[in-house]
């Protein structure tokens, strides 16, 4: 290997990353509970030096490195800009909460550090070994996040079942990877993506290993039918890290699809859309249906996410630039929306109770109007009403799917979201409809209060003016997957 | 000026919205008043120049606007009115002046967000009213539903609830559907969202018919046409009398505005061919609902229903198509006319009902009885409304219907002579109604300590009255607009979208 083909550089804001967890690790060895704003502050300024140098990446073409198995390319940029954002709203949203939890130590700021450089990993691999350490990376340190509270009884019981599924889930994709290997000799994905083209390979190895990885991915993506954990997981873990779980990673997820998918395996593209298509429409189904009998807001969360993913998948199922970048743009605008409906629950909550029932939410309107505005905002966007943003990703991903000439599952998609509407009103009724219980007045910093107003103001401002980030987003995948 | 009239109409009440909502809390529920009054005043005041300013020789678009917005997908800001719109702009600044007024001391919790919420959607409305490009119009289409979906639910009935879901949850079912049908389309024009270029893309017949039916879903569950109609008694009864002004007066136009702007033009040919679907469901409308609305116990379920009725004229009107091709001019006309005569008769209707109730605090007509005794002025003014309700000549209702059921009998006499029952099942179910609340003797204490309207209420049914009356006397003004408009489309539906068929070589 020589210096040419590491070239590190193009690695900078992962090393740069990587260095600064360290630090950040070893600092809080010597700091009090009672400073621990100290490392809060490191971190949210690690996190703001990782995105100046990934916007200063954008500027950049592509480029390879570590001999091929890492890419800096604009999907990954834009990407990892991203997962950055959503992390740093997890740490201000979180704070509060975590002190009031006896969680809000060391281990929090550098788990969800290690967290977000597997997903940069992950979103950069152009290689299964790659891949496959940027999601252990995040898996396991996700796993630890939800264990958390380890004398709380859910949070145990979340974290066990969410590590036992997910190492089942990374077994399917490790098994799926080798039978790749084996029919391709290869786990560079450029070099499986030729060989595939050039007809050298075992077809039948290759579509056995990709149905494994297939179901791999509808683990990680929370898909029906391999959707079992999410509800109990987002329920057990504390909200920040339901956040967590529920933010950035479904970026690093659609970016992890995007490199196998259609980067590696594109030729398969009839194969795995109808393996998609299943997973969508079930995803659809359940996920809405379920989330209407729900009471807590945390596990209706989790229902609404797996109706999202069902969402997303249509985009990737498409399998052309136009789809897969209505999938990114889902993915962003999703992140901020769930971001910001966790961060009004966490808002609610305070020392000894959690807010998380919907009739917690009961008459926010009269004990503060101007957050039950926001959460308004977050649940019309969530159901997809414009002018909100979700609106625009809903628009995106069904004029990608109406192209393809499957308007029936447009149009599947479209009875199931307002299926979705009601359980998204039901909360909008709660907080404006019905007269409040609990007068107790929000305690939140200041920082959540401005960073989340912010965070609700955008799902609007955006929705008026998306042509920016579509534009950014669209341009992203079209360098990415088109070789210039 | 001109050139960003309409964007006027459309940010300056949302705008006012804004404001308002920012005076915040109850104690400065004064301020919120009357920054919401100066709001709808200068949100009326910037529609009039639509009336003097409009060409009437010119069928097209005018005061155009063009800007770009999501160049990805070729969606423009690109308002403009023609004959077919522009009376709706104005009748919906209008009607959204009477119900900041008629709230005026009626709401006492919330009224910054009462205000703010019906300034906002009247902005919404005109959107929709005048966008030109398919997500424009469906992004003010659906955007509405919020603000009146809180209006229902926060200062609703005790009911509000259930009315208020059932609301939201029928709309969006239909308007989704319309969603993935403008997707269609884009697809058929490669790649615009313009109004004009879905009006213009050949499309077969199997096309067209699976896009009638997603706008039936989206349009006719907002008209309502009956069988689709069941949410708008549940909405009216429970939301407050602002609400139901709305509603009634403006949004249920949107719904007949988007069969003349949307199914006619881009589908002219499944529209001739399934225009008896129409016609028996409106007439459905018309006989089957007045006959309902006679039942009714409760007085706004049955200006509810009688809208439903009144609104199956709408419909009627546009789906005569003379020998099988070519629309009825009188039809089509008296069909906008009847729209904008019923915003304002059913505005009034509404408003009325509120009057009584916020005195009484009971809808039903068991409960009253004799009021006129109490409120002279107040019945006088009923009457007159009343009448307009069945159709009486001189007032705005007769025109409409009139004009209808002219160009019905020239397609078909039974057409005609089952709209024209109407006549009869409007006056019977409205007088009788009156009777029963008004005439006789007081009835119990309630009513024997009615007061009569104060000024503000009075200066409602004053302006409502004019407006009812003017529209009755002098069509001519309304009608002017909408001619030329009116020409052009029924030439345009009449021409077939069917692809020309290849000729084998």
């Amino acid at each position: 290997m020589t210096w040419t083909s590491l070239n590190a550089w193009a690695a900078a804001p992962e090393i740069f990353l990587l260095v600064a967890v360290s630090v950040i690790l070893l600092i809080d060895l010597f700091i009090t509970d009672a400073k621990r704003h100290f490392t809060y502050l490191l971190t949210l300024v690690a996190l703001a030096v990782t995105a100046c140098l990934l916007v200063n990446s954008l500027a950049q073409p592509s480029q390879l490195a570590f001999s091929g198995m890492f890419v800096a390319d604009p999907i990954a940029g834009v990407a990892k800009i991203g997962m950055v954002l959503g992390v740093a709203l997890v740490l201000i949203y979180g704070r509060t909460y975590a002190e009031s939890r006896g969680i809000y130590k060391g281990e929090l700021f550098s788990l969800t550090l290690f967290a977000l450089l597997g997903m940069m990993v992950m979103s950069s691999s152009l290689n299964f070994v790659t891949l496959y350490v940027g999601l252990e990376l995040l898996s396991l340190s996700l796993y630890a996040l939800v264990g958390l509270r380890r004398d709380n009884v859910h949070a145990t019981e979340a974290a066990m079942k969410y590590f036992i599924l997910g190492a089942l889930a990374s077994g399917m994709l490790l098994y799926g990877m080798s039978m790749v290997y084996g029919g391709t000799h290869s786990l560079d994905l450029l070099i499986i993506a030729q060989r595939i083209m050039s007809g050298e390979v075992n077809h039948l190895l290759v579509i056995f290993g990709l149905v494994f990885i297939v179901t791999g991915i509808g683990f990680k993506l929370g898909a029906v039918p391999f959707h079992m954990w999410v509800p109990d997981v987002y329920e057990g873990a504390p909200t920040p890290i339901a956040q967590l779980i529920g933010s950035a990673p479904k970026i690093a997820a659609f970016a992890f699809v995007i490199r196998i998918l259609a980067q590696g395996l594109e030729a398969y593209v009839q194969d795995w859309r109808y393996m998609l298509v299943l997973m969508a429409v079930l995803s659809l189904a359940v996920g809405n249906l379920s989330a209407i009998a729900q009471t807590n807001i945390k596990r209706m969360f989790a229902y609404s996410t797996i109706s999202h993913m069902g969402f997303l998948l249509l985009g990737i199922l498409v399998g052309t630039p136009v789809g897969y970048a209505a999938a990114f743009f889902y993915a962003v605008t999703y992140m901020l929306t769930t971001a910001a409906g966790f961060g009004v629950v966490m808002l609610l909550s305070r020392e000894g109770f959690e807010a998380d029932r919907i009739e917690d939410f009961k008459g926010l309107n009269q004990r503060s109007p101007w957050f039950a505005l926001m959460m308004l905002f977050v649940m019309f966007s969530m159901a997809g009403i414009p002018v909100f943003i979700g609106f625009f990703a809903k628009l995106a991903v069904l004029e990608a799917v109406v192209n393809m000439g499957l308007t029936w599952l447009a149009i599947y998609g479209v009875l199931m979201s307002v299926i979705g509407a009601f359980y998204y009103l039901r909360v909008v009724k709660v907080m404006y409809f019905d007269d409040a219980e609990d007068k107790s007045p929000l305690v939140a910093g200041i920082d959540t209060r401005v960073v989340l107003s912010l965070n609700c103001l955008l799902l609007i401002l955006i929705g008026l003016a998306p042509d920016r980030l579509l534009y950014v987003i669209s341009a992203a995948v079209a360098h990415s997957l088109l070789p210039a | 000026m001109t050139g960003n009239l309409l964007s006027l109409t459309i940010w300056l009440p949302i705008l006012a919205g804004v404001v308002v909502l920012a005076t915040g809390g109850d104690d400065k529920a004064p301020a919120a008043r009357w920054l919401a009054l100066i709001g709808a005043l200068l949100g009326f005041a910037v529609s009039i120049p639509l009336y003097t300013g409009f060409d009437t020789y010119n069928g097209g678009m005018q005061f155009t606007e063009f800007k770009p917005w999501i160049a990805t997908f070729n969606i423009n800001y690109a308002l403009g009115v023609d004959g077919l719109s522009v009376w709706f702009v104005i009748l919906n600044s209008f009607t959204t002046l009477m119900v900041v007024l008629a709230g005026w001391q009626v709401i006492e919790k919330r009224v910054a967000q009462y205000m703010a919420a019906f300034l906002i959607m009247s902005g919404l409305i005109n959107g929709a009213f005048a966008a030109q490009d398919a997500i424009l119009f469906y992004v003010f289409f659906e955007a509405m539903l919020i603000p009146m979906y809180l209006i229902i639910g926060i200062w609703g009935g005790p009911n509000r609830v259930y009315a208020s879901i059932k609301f939201f949850l029928y709309t969006l079912l239909g308007s989704l559907l319309t969603l993935v049908a403008f997707i269609y389309l884009y697809g058929q024009t490669q790649g615009s969202f313009a109004i004009a270029d879905f009006a213009r893309v050949p499309l077969t017949m199997t096309a067209q018919t699976l896009l009638l039916i997603a706008f039936f879903f989206a349009f006719a569950v907002k008209v309502p046409m009956w069988p689709v109609h069941t949410w708008l008694p549940d909405a009216h009864v429970e939301a407050p009398t602002g609400g139901s002004m709305v509603l009634a007066a403006i949004t249920l136009k949107l719904g007949a505005y988007g069969f003349l702007r949307f199914a006619l033009p881009i589908l002219p040919d499944a529209c001739r061919e399934y225009a008896w679907v129409f016609v028996l469901f409106s007439l459905i409308a018309v006989v089957y609902i007045g006959m309902v609305a006679l039942v009714q116990t409760d007085m706004k379920k049955l200006v509810a229903y009688s809208s439903i009725s009144h609104m199956g004229f709408v419909t009627l009107g546009f789906f005569m198509f003379a020998g099988g091709t070519q629309l009825n001019q009188f039809a089509v006309e008296g069909a906008i006319v009847q729209m904008i005569s019923h915003g304002f008769v059913s505005a009034a209707m509404f408003f009325c009902i509120g009057v009584m109730y916020d005195r009484v605090h009971s809808r039903k007509i068991a409960d009253y009885g004799g009021v006129v005794n109490k409120m002279p002025i107040f019945a006088a003014f009923m009457m007159l409304f009343a009448m307009a309700n069945s159709g009486l000549p001189a007032t705005s209702g007769f025109v409409g219907e009139f004009f209808v059921v002219l160009g019905a009998i020239q397609v078909n006499f039974w057409f005609a002579f089952f709209a024209a029952t109407t006549l009869v099942f409007g006056a019977a179910y409205t007088l009788w109604m009156y009777k029963r609340v008004i005439f006789g003797d007081v009835a119990n204490h309630h009513v024997a300590e009615l007061k009569d309207v104060n000024k503000r209420e009075l200066l409602i049914l004053v302006v409502l009255a004019v407006t009812v009356l003017g529209m009755g006397l002098y069509p001519k003004m309304f009608t002017d607009l909408m001619h030329q408009s009116v020409n052009d489309l029924i030439w345009h539906v009449s021409q077939s979208k069917l692809p020309t068929p290849q000729l084998p070589q």
